[in-house]
């Protein structure tokens, strides 16, 4: 007994696991002894990178075509369990596709799901996991009560990745079954929005604007000050609701999770759905005409004042140098 | 069309939220309202229906009480009809039991072509509730839809990714969970209001809609206090502390 057989559910971009991926597969294989990853396609370029960070088998589903992962990867890891290869704890990334895949599987199983969390514990049979609430003021340890295996995805950046584990998994074909109309959803175009400079969840300097820019245009000035510290510019939920910038640059809950040097945040008042996505970061400076904003409770360096007029002046002052 | 809309109503967030210290959950008596990240979903499915020239909304929701004020909202705003779920023995429900209780209450409705929710709550933020239904349903799903489109009994979804979107089609009757921001939620007009306090908002219970086991198999240990993060140093800006920033980047080499 005890939980050794540990699933994490991979996910792959360019032919290398994800860094999320990556970290799970780390913290599975300080759990358990025995651990596998399911992945989308034949595994057969990520089986090194997978193996390196601890997964002793690559459970591949083949091509997908075109289907999204929820309905087809939970389809093909029920197929596995009833097989007769019976995981402990299956660890999803906190991701579009980890959350669709848990689900279903989820209902598959009859399983209960605990999302969003940082940190996950193992105590004989028991698996604990703890989750930040309130702005990551509280956490909240939870277990599961029933029978395994239990469903938990974690936020990225949760572990660090560290290779060094082994060799490559070994490669087992688990194929996705016939889906019917319940796997009828399928993806005819793929889009990328164009970014230039460093990605925002790998960036060292992020600089991130907030509704008190006053309008969309005003943005600019976080991307002119974000080039020119080589960082990646980011938003708080409020701007991208309003359609000021792509949803890909939100930085919270349910945006991007990120833990650069410097964080800088212009006009953004600090409200919990932002903070639990920066508060990770080393040090945070913040810009805010109020001087009872919750940024400033976590600010390593504090301005009370106008991004209007203090922007330029950083942004004219880097220039000059 | 018909198109079913999941609805939650929350305590206010603007307000700080609490932990019933006996059960470790949150405190959800009191006055709860339509959260916002529904009001999308209840204007999607009003566009779409309008579109379609035919059909109406309906709302399920679950509640621990009979807390009815945040679905008087979605009304006001179109709806035609609602079922409440309201069940103490629901009272900190997991996302797989609110997601059997939500499916089995959107057959109370009849059949729908299609069934929107909002990509997570929030309060709670599982996230997970829109795509188990539609496992307990047996229907397709797209998640994370910020463009929504109905065409010749097809739905097409513009689908958020991290790095951009997918263009997605998928068969009705299915289910779409919806990201904030992806339409512009009306106000209710005092018309509305009004007619909303008429129309049927029929409350059952879990037992009613045949769930019998509602039972879960998680539970919250312990609540412990975060390490807090140290406050720094907070100035009034005199027109010189740019200079501060460019100083206190230049200590961390990032400049």
């Amino acid at each position: 007994m005890g939980i050794d057989n540990i699933w994490v559910f991979a996910q792959a971009a360019d032919g290398a696991p994800t860094t999320g991926t990556l970290e799970l597969l780390t913290k599975a294989r300080s759990l358990g002894s025995n651990v596998s990853v399911f992945i989308a396609g034949d595994g057969a370029v990520e089986a090194s990178a997978l193996g390196d960070h601890g997964a002793a088998k690559v459970y591949a589903t083949g091509d997908l075509g075109g289907a999204l992962p929820g309905v087809a990867i939970s389809s093909s890891m029920q197929a596995v369990i009833d097989g007769g290869d019976t995981p402990d704890l299956i660890m999803f990334p906190q991701s579009y596709e980890g959350r669709d895949v848990m689900s279903r599987l989820s209902v598959k199983l009859d399983r209960t799901v605990l999302t969003n969390s940082t940190e996950v514990s193992v105590d004989g049979d028991s698996v604990t996991v703890q989750t930040p609430i309130f702005g990551g003021t509280k956490l909240v340890n939870s277990t599961f009560t029933g029978a395994a295996p239990y469903l938990a995805a974690f936020r990225p950046k949760s572990f660090v990745a560290e290779g060094g584990a082994g060799a490559a998994g070994e490669v087992v074909s688990a194929p996705v079954s016939d889906l019917g109309s319940t796997g009828g959803a399928t993806v005819t175009a793929v889009h990328v929005e164009e970014t230039s400079g460093p990605k925002l969840d790998e960036a060292a300097v992020v600089v991130s604007g907030g509704r008190g820019l006053g309008e969309s245009e005003k943005f600019e000035m976080i991307e002119n000050l974000a080039k020119l510290l080589n960082g990646a510019p980011g938003a708080s939920r409020a701007i991208v609701d309003a359609g000021w910038v792509p949803y890909s640059y939100q930085v919270g809950q349910t945006g991007k999770v990120v833990k650069p040097t410097v964080y800088i945040a212009a006009g953004i008042s600090g409200a919990t759905q932002h903070m639990v996505g920066m508060k990770g970061a080393k040090n945070i400076i913040a810009i805010n005409k109020d001087q009872e904003a919750p940024i400033f409770g976590i600010a390593d360096l504090g301005i009370v004042g106008d991004v209007h007029k203090v922007l330029p002046q950083v942004i004219a002052a880097l220039e000059s140098r | 069309m018909h198109v079913i809309v999941c609805v939650k109503q929350i305590p206010d967030p603007a307000l700080p939220g609490e932990l019933d210290p006996s059960t470790n959950t949150l405190k959800r008596e009191g006055k709860l309202i339509l959260d916002e990240s529904d009001s999308y979903g209840v204007e999607m499915a009003l566009q779409l229906v309008s579109t379609a020239g035919d059909g109406e909304v309906s709302l399920v929701s679950m509640a621990p009480n009979d807390e009815v004020s945040g679905l008087r909202t979605a009304l006001a705003m179109g709806a035609a009809k609602a079922v409440l779920v309201s069940d103490p023995s629901l009272a900190g429900a997991d996302a797989l039991t609110t997601a059997k209780v939500l499916a089995a209450a959107t057959k109370k409705l009849g059949d729908a072509d299609l069934i929107i929710a909002g990509t997570e709550s929030s309060d709670g933020y599982t996230g997970t509730v829109p795509e188990q239904m539609a496992e307990v349903l047996g229907l397709p799903s797209v998640t994370f839809a910020k463009t929504v489109e109905v065409a010749d009994g097809t739905l097409k979804v513009d689908r958020q990714t991290e790095e951009g979107y997918d263009e997605v089609t998928c068969p009705l009757p299915a289910v779409v969970s919806v990201t904030a921001g992806v339409v512009e939620p009306r106000y209710p007009s005092f018309k509305g209001i009004m007619s909303a306090k008429k129309k049927p908002v029929e409350t059952v219970t879990a037992a009613d809609l045949g769930v019998e086991s509602v039972s879960w198999a998680q539970q919250i240990v312990s609540v412990e206090d975060a390490p807090a993060r140290e406050a720094g140093e907070i100035i009034e800006d005199d027109g010189e502390s740019f200079n501060k920033i460019v100083e206190f980047l230049d200590e961390l080499k990032v400049i």
